[in-house]
This record gives structure tokens, C-alpha cells and sequence, in this order.
């Protein structure tokens, strides 16, 4: 295998797959994905509970293998493959050049030590530094994520901190070994609006600042539209739609993506509209369906759709660079549902507008419950 | 009682939860004031909302109309009625009438009990529907009007997913035909996609039941979508009050303001990079600011913040607001990324 990535280029991950063997079968939790992360570049990936977009970033750093996970395809990082790179090469990477942070910011960080040294010792596993320059180093780090004090801070527990606070300690412990890549999980889920509000605010400072290139996994639209340059929708363990930021809300290409964006209320928009909920509920990954995996809950399902598994292939966007969706409805189609749809009409008048014939696919009605 | 009267009206409600010391012998050195002096009313058949962030109270008052804690001191009027004092069968008769929908539907659910016998409850609490076959043929009919398949009636609650399990909670919560029913934080758990088929059902029970409904959620968005009214607490008090349509246009309270504007929005035109960003970490209710609670994180607090406590005053549009400078009808542009999207259009 070739470990030739294109220029610019920090991480390529090519055709990744994750399934892990249970007893009632195989779980594909991730299938097949691909994306390029470019340096100091942001990226999103959006996606429910179960879409694997957590798995796919655990395993990046190694950190599904221990679990039992098949893992295949590959992982370039600065031209090593991540996947085959002995363990000594993989740790020396996790935590120094790729570094992560978690959703939940109290079970990150081990509540009998003090934070301080939680950040010495993350820093004293991948350099000699003297204890001594290391705190010095992680009171300008508490000081860089906005840690008020620093000085007095550097020697409290987390419980001592509030959650927001919690989460910048965090961010400062990623940050210790400079990182080329930080992996953000959810880093605002836990917290209030206001705080988050902080915390997006750091993230987004710090990847200027510093240069480094950051993936961020949520389930939030307005986190991601706030933040990354690139995004990628995740459905079922693969990558669904994928576009720049702009035109992945104005002009959405898959019609899971509609889905999300119409099923959450805005603080802007008449009020009284109905949410258009997507039916069903996510597949079970060890029982996919045939065809499209969304096929089961797609309002524009046409019957070929149930025997034929769309790849993600390039829309023909005008002016909308590199948008890829794994769709079998043509352009003019999803144009059409798309504008129905952002105009506030029901997938019916979407379905008529596109010109689908109704009723080709039982829509899983009965099945209509969370 | 017709819609507009008023259901349930809240005055001066406080709880204080005491903070003690010592092993054997306790003694009292503190209190945190949870719920501070809320007074509001919830009129038959609308839907009043209660934002806030963590520890402002929202849950804590939730509880207090409920009576599953006790007021400190306070009143709570259910049709006119002080319920904070019943006792034995009044209790139990005045809780027929109100009913909770909780955040988690995973530890609100009994794990041992089948999903007939959960939705039963309320029933065999009540000494209701007793004819051989009645209560299996009501709660089949609940588990139906709420989307869930009547057949799963034996079914376990690890069964469902996290979506059906609200279901089985909004079923339990409609049983006893309740004329108040509190949701606290009923959607924050759930996906976005099963998000909207909660909130959707919670909205067309409403309108079938004619229910009258105080939402609690920290989500700006989704409290704009369900609820007529909004009250914004800040510390264990209500800092402002309006009818949906005037908070999310014109907040008056700088508080209001923050919140609004920290919301991220998905639309990247109207990802702005630089917002109004709410500095430091709510203060404890323990040891509330002085004056104004709000003034050490407001970038518009003057001496007089920090010495004396505003009053909720109108401030037109339905709108009351605690606010010794609340925010002027021409600042509401630059604060909030929804506002600036109204103009370009």
C-alpha cells in the first residue's frame, strides 16, 4: 500500500472499516469511509447516536483494536499509515501529535490528582522535561484555555473546577504536546449554552493561534456551522453527504440531511410550523438493510432503491466545489425536493415537486415510532 | 375552567436546601437558595416554558408544584387552591391532576416492571378502572394514542429505544387525564430526528387533551417552538417574562440577551465569529451575588447593579424583565445572529 498523500494533506483515511464480531453477529459500525483532513484545516462530522462517527475517530487512535475490532483500509497521518505502525510508533503519536477530547469532561480527568499534575504527566510521557518546566508550562497552558488564576488553579482537583472550567483543563491537557490534529468528541454536549458558547470560541482561537487541525464530532448542526470549514453527515457507519460548510446548508444533496435540518426548530422562522421528523429510527448495524441504508425511512424511495447501494459520487453542483452525497435521485430531483422542502412544504408537496411518483415504497409507516 | 382562566399560579416560591456540617451532631451553616422568590402564573391550556442554565432552578420549581419536594415557604395556587400545605387524600387527589415527564427515560422507567404494568400505575395508585379487563384495555389504548404497538403491552423497557421509552412516559403521564402536566427536559436526551416525533406528539396531545403544560428545557430553540410564554431564570429567580414571540425578538434582560446570542445557529452566513460572549461560570446559589444577580457577568452592570436587586417591571409587548439596563430595541441586531439574518432578508 502506498503511503503517498496528496500535498497539504494531514490525514487521509481510505475505505475504513470497523465491525466488531458479537454474539448475535457483526457489527459494522463503521463501512467504508473515506475523508482527507487538510493541516490546520476543521472538520465536521454530524451524526445521530449509532452512526459510528465516534468509532471511526477511536480508531484513529488506535483504540478500537483493543476492543476486539476488524479493522481495514487505512489511515495516513503525516505519511505513516496509523493502521499498520507498530504500538510504540502508535503511542508516541496519540496524545503527542494527535491528541482528543471527550464529551464528558469529569470522567476525562482522574479525580485524585490534581489537574496540574495531570497535565505534567501528559506532558513528561512524550518529552524529557524537567517537572519544574513542565508546570511552569501548564500554568501558561491553563492561562492560554482562559483559566482565571492559573497559579492557584494549577493545584486543584476537577472537582474542584466547574464543568466549563473542566473542559478548558481538558483542552489545555490535549494541547501540551502541540498537537498537529486535535479530535473533539461532543466537547460541548455536557455544557450549558453560554459555556459552550466559550468553549467553541477557545477551540476556534486556539486552531488559529496554533495551526493545528481539528475534527469535530456532534450531533449539533449549529455546532458545525459554526465551527469547520468541511462537513461530513454520517448515517448507518458511512459518510452519507460531504461538502464545505456553506453549501452543505444551503443546498443539502441527501435526504437524510433534509431530514435533520428540518426536524430541529430554529430561533428564527415562523414559529408555528410542524417538525418534519424523519419516521423510524436508525438501522441495526448488524442487520443492514438492502440497497440504500436509508432507504427504510426515505419519504423520495423509489423501489430500485431497496436493491441498489448508492456510493458517494460527486452532485454536479455548479460553484459548490467538492459535494459528494450517496444519493440515487438525480440533480433536478433533489433540487426540486430540496427547494420544496426549505420552503416549508411537507415530503408530499416535496415528493410531487420532484416529480417522484407517490406511494412506490411504503414509507415504513407502521413502523413510525422513536 | 375555560381556557384563559388561570390553573396554576406561583407566589414567592422559595426553597432553600440546607448545607450542614459535622458527623453526628449536624449543624446548619448555610443554605443554597435553589428557588429565590418566583412568583408566575400558567393560564388553562397554554404552555408556559422555563429556561434556564444548570442550577438556575428550573427543576427545583418543577418539583415544588408537584410537591415532590417542599416549599420552603411560598404558595402555590392550583385552581385557586394553596396546595403547598395538603395533606393524605388531598395530596393524593391534587396529584391526579398534575403529572411529570422526566429527562432520562431510561431511569425514569421501573427496569422490572412490563410496560402495561408501568402505564397501570397510575390506575391501581388511584383505585381506577377495575372491571376485569379494563385497565389492559385503557392502557392499550394510551400505548396507542402515543405511537407505541399496543402488542407490546409484556414487553420490558430495555426493549424500546430511547424515543419509545418517552413515549411510555408521555403514556404514563396522560393515564389519570391530568389537567397540568410539567416536562422536564423531556427531549434533551434524544436524537434530534426522534426530537421532532416527541415534540410533535407532546404538541397534538395538547391540542387534543387541551392540556395546560410548563416545559422545562435548556434549549432555547425547542422552547420557542412548543411554549406561548417563557420565563428566563437566572439563580433561583425569574429575570424575565414574555410571550414566545416578544422574548425571541426583543429580550430585554441582559441575561435573556447572552443566551440568546450564545446559541449556535446552523446556518455558517450567520455563523458569526465574533459574539457577545457571556464570560465566567454561573455563581453558586449558595452565595448569590449581591444586587443584581446577574451583574458580575454583565457587560453593562453599573454601581447601582451590585446594591439593589432590580424588580420585574413591563417593559411593553408582555414583557417583564429584572433589568436595571435592559436592552434597547435598536441594540437587538447587533446581539443576535437570527436578527442579522432577518435583515438580509
Amino acid at each position: 500500500m502506498s503511503t503517498e498523500q496528496p500535498a497539504g494533506a494531514l490525514l487521509s483515511v481510505e475505505n475504513l472499516s470497523v465491525q466488531f464480531p458479537t454474539h448475535d453477529g457483526v457489527v459494522h459500525a463503521v463501512d467504508g469511509i473515506s475523508y482527507t483532513v487538510d493541516r490546520a484545516a476543521s472538520i465536521g462530522i454530524v451524526g445521530e447516536s449509532g452512526s459510528g462517527k465516534t468509532v471511526a475517530a477511536l480508531t484513529l487512535l488506535g483504540l478500537t483494536v483493543t476492543q476486539g475490532a476488524i479493522v481495514t483500509g487505512q489511515i495516513l497521518f503525516d505519511g505513516r499509515d496509523l493502521l499498520t505502525i507498530s504500538k510504540a510508533e502508535l503511542r508516541h503519536i496519540r496524545g503527542n501529535e494527535i491528541a482528543m477530547i471527550f464529551q464528558d469532561p469529569l470522567s476525562s480527568l482522574h479525580p485524585q490528582f490534581r489537574v496540574g499534575a495531570q497535565i505534567v504527566e501528559a506532558m513528561r510521557i512524550h518529552r524529557s522535561i524537567t517537572r519544574a518546566a513542565a508546570r511552569t508550562r501548564a500554568i501558561e497552558l491553563l492561562e492560554l484555555v482562559g483559566i482565571p488564576d492559573p497559579r492557584r488553579r494549577v493545584d486543584q482537583y476537577p472537582h474542584e473546577f466547574s464543568g466549563g472550567m473542566r473542559q478548558r483543563a481538558m483542552i489545555a491537557m490535549s494541547l501540551s504536546n502541540e498537537p498537529k490534529l486535535l479530535i473533539a468528541d461532543e466537547p460541548t454536549t455536557a455544557l450549558d449554552v453560554t459555556v459552550q458558547a466559550q468553549i467553541l470560541a477557545l477551540l476556534e482561537r486556539l486552531r488559529h493561534e496554533l495551526g493545528m487541525a481539528m475534527i469535530m464530532i456532534t450531533h449539533d448542526l449549529g455546532v458545525v456551522a459554526q465551527i469547520a470549514d468541511r462537513i461530513n453527515v454520517m448515517y448507518a457507519g458511512r459518510i452519507v453527504e460531504s461538502a464545505e460548510a456553506r453549501p452543505l446548508f444551503s443546498s443539502p444533496q441527501h435526504p437524510y440531511t433534509w431530514g435533520l435540518l428540518r426536524s430541529i426548530p430554529t430561533l428564527d422562522g415562523p414559529r408555528g410550523v410542524e417538525l418534519l421528523p424523519i419516521p423510524g429510527r436508525p438501522p441495526s448495524m448488524i442487520r443492514r438493510p438492502t440497497g440504500c441504508f436509508f432507504h427504510p425511512r426515505c419519504a423520495y424511495a423509489l423501489p430500485s432503491h431497496s436493491t441498489i447501494d448508492p456510493p458517494l459520487s460527486d452532485v454536479g453542483l455548479e460553484g459548490g466545489g467538492d459535494h459528494r452525497a450517496a444519493c440515487l435521485l438525480d440533480a433536478a430531483q433533489r433540487q426540486a425536493a430540496w427547494a420544496a422542502l426549505k420552503g416549508g412544504g411537507t415530503p408530499e408537496q416535496a415528493r410531487v415537486a420532484a416529480g417522484i411518483e407517490q406511494d412506490v415504497v411504503p414509507v415504513a409507516e407502521a413502523e413510525i415510532v422513536g | 375552567m375555560s381556557p384563559g382562566d388561570t390553573l396554576v399560579e406561583v407566589r414567592d416560591l422559595v426553597k432553600h436546601f440546607p448545607i450542614s456540617k459535622g458527623i453526628i451532631i449536624k449543624h446548619k451553616v448555610g443554605s443554597v437558595r435553589a428557588v429565590d422568590g418566583v412568583s408566575f402564573e400558567v393560564k388553562a391550556g397554554e404552555t408556559l416554558g422555563i429556561v434556564g442554565e444548570t442550577g438556575c432552578g428550573k427543576s427545583t420549581t418543577a418539583r415544588l408544584i408537584t410537591r415532590l419536594l417542599e416549599v420552603t415557604s411560598g404558595e402555590v395556587l392550583f385552581e385557586g387552591r394553596d396546595i403547598t400545605k395538603l395533606k393524605g387524600p388531598d395530596l393524593k387527589a391534587i396529584r391526579r391532576e398534575m403529572q411529570m415527564i422526566f429527562q432520562d427515560p431510561y431511569s425514569s422507567l421501573n427496569p422490572r416492571k412490563t410496560v402495561g404494568a408501568i402505564i397501570a400505575d397510575p390506575f391501581v395508585i388511584h383505585g381506577l378502572e377495575t372491571g376485569p379487563g379494563e385497565r389492559k384495555k385503557r392502557v392499550q389504548e394510551l400505548m396507542d394514542r402515543v405511537g407505541l404497538n399496543p402488542e407490546h403491552y409484556n414487553r420490558y423497557p430495555h426493549e424500546f429505544s430511547g424515543g419509545q421509552r418517552q413515549r411510555i412516559g408521555v403514556a404514563r403521564a396522560l393515564a389519570l387525564k391530568p389537567k397540568l402536566i410539567i416536562a422536564d427536559e423531556p427531549v434533551s436526551a434524544l436524537d434530534v430526528s426522534i426530537q421532532a416525533q416527541i415534540l410533535n406528539l407532546l404538541r397534538e396531545l395538547q391540542r387534543e387533551f387541551g392540556l395546560t403544560m410548563i416545559f422545562i428545557a435548556h434549549d432555547l430553540a425547542v422552547v420557542r417552538h412548543m411554549c406561548d410564554r417563557v420565563a428566563v431564570m437566572y439563580l433561583g429567580k425569574v429575570v424575565e417574562m414574555a410571550p414566545s414571540d416578544a422574548l425571541y425578538s426583543q429580550p430585554r434582560h441582559r441575561y435573556t440577551g447572552a443566551l440568546l446570542s450564545a446559541v449556535p445557529v446552523a446556518d455558517p452566513e450567520l455563523a458569526t465569529r465574533e459574539r457577545h460572549l457571556l464570560g465566567g461560570d454561573v455563581p453558586s446559589p449558595a452565595n448569590p451575588p449581591s444586587g443584581c444577580r446577574f451583574h458580575p457577568r454583565c457587560s453593562h452592570a453599573g454601581p447601582i447593579c451590585s446594591t439593589q436587586e432590580p424588580a420585574l417591571t413591563e417593559m411593553g409587548q408582555g414583557t417583564v424583565a429584572a433589568c436595571h439596563f435592559p436592552i434597547a430595541d435598536d441594540e437587538v441586531g447587533d446581539l443576535l445572529p437570527v436578527a442579522r439574518g432577518r435583515e438580509r432578508l
